[in-house]
């Protein structure tokens, strides 16, 4: 009997771990760096992100969380005091090794903590990285843009008003237009940058309904102050701190106290941070 | 399968330079030519002005009598002097007074148009200061020469109406239009959250503008106001016409002047090219290329620390 039951766990384990084997890997980071004139913002951060899963990131104001994100975009080109160390592998790929910056930036979709309209239509908002990408036609076009904000749950508040400013919708609106815009790159790689701090929370749980359905078609990193949030949506989480990453784990391990560092689960039992 | 399909697909990508990459690379090499060729130009200007006033610089040039002496007689066959202590007198008095006039003139308009006034009134005003602006400078001049010229000498009972009062104020109004336009630029690039944000601890419209949009634009603000003197210092025709181009310090908006610009313009039409006359007018023109240089230097300095507090 309790040979069974053992030889039964035993068997159990190794399926779990030849599961996790077949499991690709999205992203591999080891020892990243990054720092602004002499001050690092995050050192030595190492771990791996697979396909379809959603990775939580969660941790302080100041952690390091956003910087890590710009690393992964090469947002450093655009702020010659950021600097980037360390080895990040996109698909396999080395992305500073990559020649064509632009394709990576066109496959990963960003959202930032507040909501950033650009100045044109909702339609053309939505339209533009199609047509970044050589959309022309009408009815493509048309179609991609009602799909991403259905999926962004936006379209039947703007279904009406497609041709007026985008910068005109609300705040929470806008948060839902610039992840439509996200989602109309069909990129392979979806960040969030603490999305809902300009969002209800009725959207805000729309919004994370949507991720759970897009986790199946994309790899998704939710930075979020809401240390709830991760609970409900990552299947992995970080935690952030001083510019470290204490530790990565199973998001339901993490919250049931199997941590590597008691710091964890102050910061998830809210006692600093 | 298909996603290692794909996957294969999507790392070919990030090898390839597409079009848009290439395109993307040659704008960057034209804007930087463009960008290099500017500072050619200006250089190659500075060498050229200096080039030609060069032998006047070593060999008979005198820092004390070049900058000291009120006397501008060039055409003095036995000893000409070549004193520009009262040129320089003549352009800062002319821009000294313009700028009065022109800085609360464009700023108080800059203001109206962006802060109060709204929707019709507001594109017409906006259309009419460009219109404005647009005026040439002879027509100025011509308007400082038959329309204020008698005005001055009626208003005032004065003998002559071609001074620093009437060249000021032509230029003020001259000037007043293109600051205008670049002040209200300034003001309209303030978010309209900041004005928001200050409404809503209970301020009035003027303290609304006095201590965040005015505040807030104040880099703006500043660029109008030098781009003002630059053009001051600059100008050529209508200062001419209406100074009366007499060399003199004045001693009251009343007097008549010369400006250095108008007597390069006027002078270096009638001197043998490399004459000492010639080489002169040159060195004014290095004098002239100096100032401004300072100015925008200042400027610029001015703005930086504006930004680094
Ligand atoms: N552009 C920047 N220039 C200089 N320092 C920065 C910049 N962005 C962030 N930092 C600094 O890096 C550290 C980490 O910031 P950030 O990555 O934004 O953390 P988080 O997103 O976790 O709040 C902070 O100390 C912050 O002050
Ligand atoms: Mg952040």
């Amino acid at each position: 009997m309790v040979d069974t039951m053992l030889e039964a766990m035993v068997q159990r384990k190794s399926e779990t771990e030849s599961t996790a084997e077949q499991k690709k890997i999205k992203l591999d980071i080891s020892d990243l760096t990054v720092s602004y004139g002499k001050e690092a913002a995050i050192s030595d951060v190492n771990f791996k992100i697979y396909e379809n899963e959603i990775f939580g990131i969660i941790g302080p104001a100041n952690a390091g969380k956003t910087s890590f994100l710009k690393a992964l975009n090469l947002m450093n080109t655009f702020d010659a005091n950021m600097k980037v160390e360390g080895k990040i592998l996109f698909n396999g790929r080395d992305i500073h090794q990559l020649k064509n910056v632009y394709a990576l930036r066109s496959r990963i979709g960003v959202v930032f903590p507040l909501p950033v309209g650009l100045p044109m239509t909702v339609y053309e908002n939505v339209a533009l990285s199609p047509r970044l990408r050589g959309i022309k036609d009408k009815a493509s076009l048309d179609e991609i843009v009602q799909r991403c904000l259905q999926r962004s749950a936006l379209w039947d508040e703007v279904k009406d008003r497609l041709d007026s400013l985008g910068s005109l919708l609300s705040g929470g609106q806008q948060q839902r237009l610039t992840i439509a815009r996200a989602l109309s790159q069909e990129p392979e790689l979806l960040i969030l940058d603490e999305f809902s701090i300009a969002v209800d929370p009725v959207t805000t749980m729309r919004i994370e309904e949507v991720l759970k359905e897009l986790k199946n078609e994309m790899t998704i990193i939710l930075v979020t102050n809401l240390v709830q949030q991760a609970r409900r949506l990552a299947d992995r989480t970080a935690f952030f701190l001083e510019g470290e990453c204490i530790e990565t784990g199973d998001t339901e391990a993490l919250f049931n106290g199997q941590v590597e560092n008691s710091k964890t689960t102050d910061y998830i039992e809210g006692r600093f941070g | 399968m298909t996603t290692t399909q794909t996957r294969e697909a999507m790392n070919e990508q990030f090898d390839r330079r597409t079009l848009d990459w290439y395109i993307d690379k040659l704008v960057e090499i034209i804007v930087f030519i463009s960008g290099i060729s500017a500072i050619i130009f200006v250089v190659g200007i500075f060498v050229f002005v200096t080039m030609e006033g060069m032998g006047f610089l070593f060999d008979s040039f005198s820092f004390s009598e070049f900058f000291g002496s009120e006397y501008w007689e060039p055409s003095d066959e036995d000893a000409p002097e070549y004193g520009i202590l009262a040129l320089i007198a003549g352009t800062a008095s002319v821009t000294g007074l313009a700028m009065l006039i022109a800085i609360p003139f464009s700023l108080g308009t800059a203001i109206y148009i962006a802060e109060f006034s709204t929707g019709k009134t507001r594109e017409y005003l906006k259309v009419l200061v460009e219109l404005l602006a647009a005026i040439p400078s002879v027509v100025w001049g011509f308007i400082g020469l038959t329309i204020m010229n008698p005005l001055i000498i009626e208003i005032f009972d004065v003998p002559v109406g071609l001074t620093v009062l009437n060249a000021g104020i032509i230029l003020g109004l001259m000037a007043a239009p293109i600051m205008t336009s670049i002040a209200e630029d300034a003001l309209k690039a303030v978010p309209d959250r900041y004005r928001e944000a200050a409404e809503a601890l209970g301020a009035t419209r003027w303290q609304v503008i006095y201590k965040t949009v005015l505040p807030a634009a104040k880099n703006g603000l500043l660029g109008a106001i030098l781009l003002g003197v630059g053009r001051g210092f600059g100008e050529t025709m209508a200062v001419l016409m209406a100074t009366g181009h007499a060399v003199n310090i004045p001693g009251s908006v009343f007097d008549s002047v010369r400006a250095l610009t108008a007597t390069i313009a006027a002078e270096l039409g009638e001197t043998a090219v490399g004459s000492e006359h010639y080489q002169v007018l040159f060195t004014i023109g290095i004098f002239l290329f100096l100032i401004t240089f300072v100015i925008n230097l200042t400027a610029d300095l001015i703005v930086r620390g504006i930004k680094n507090q």
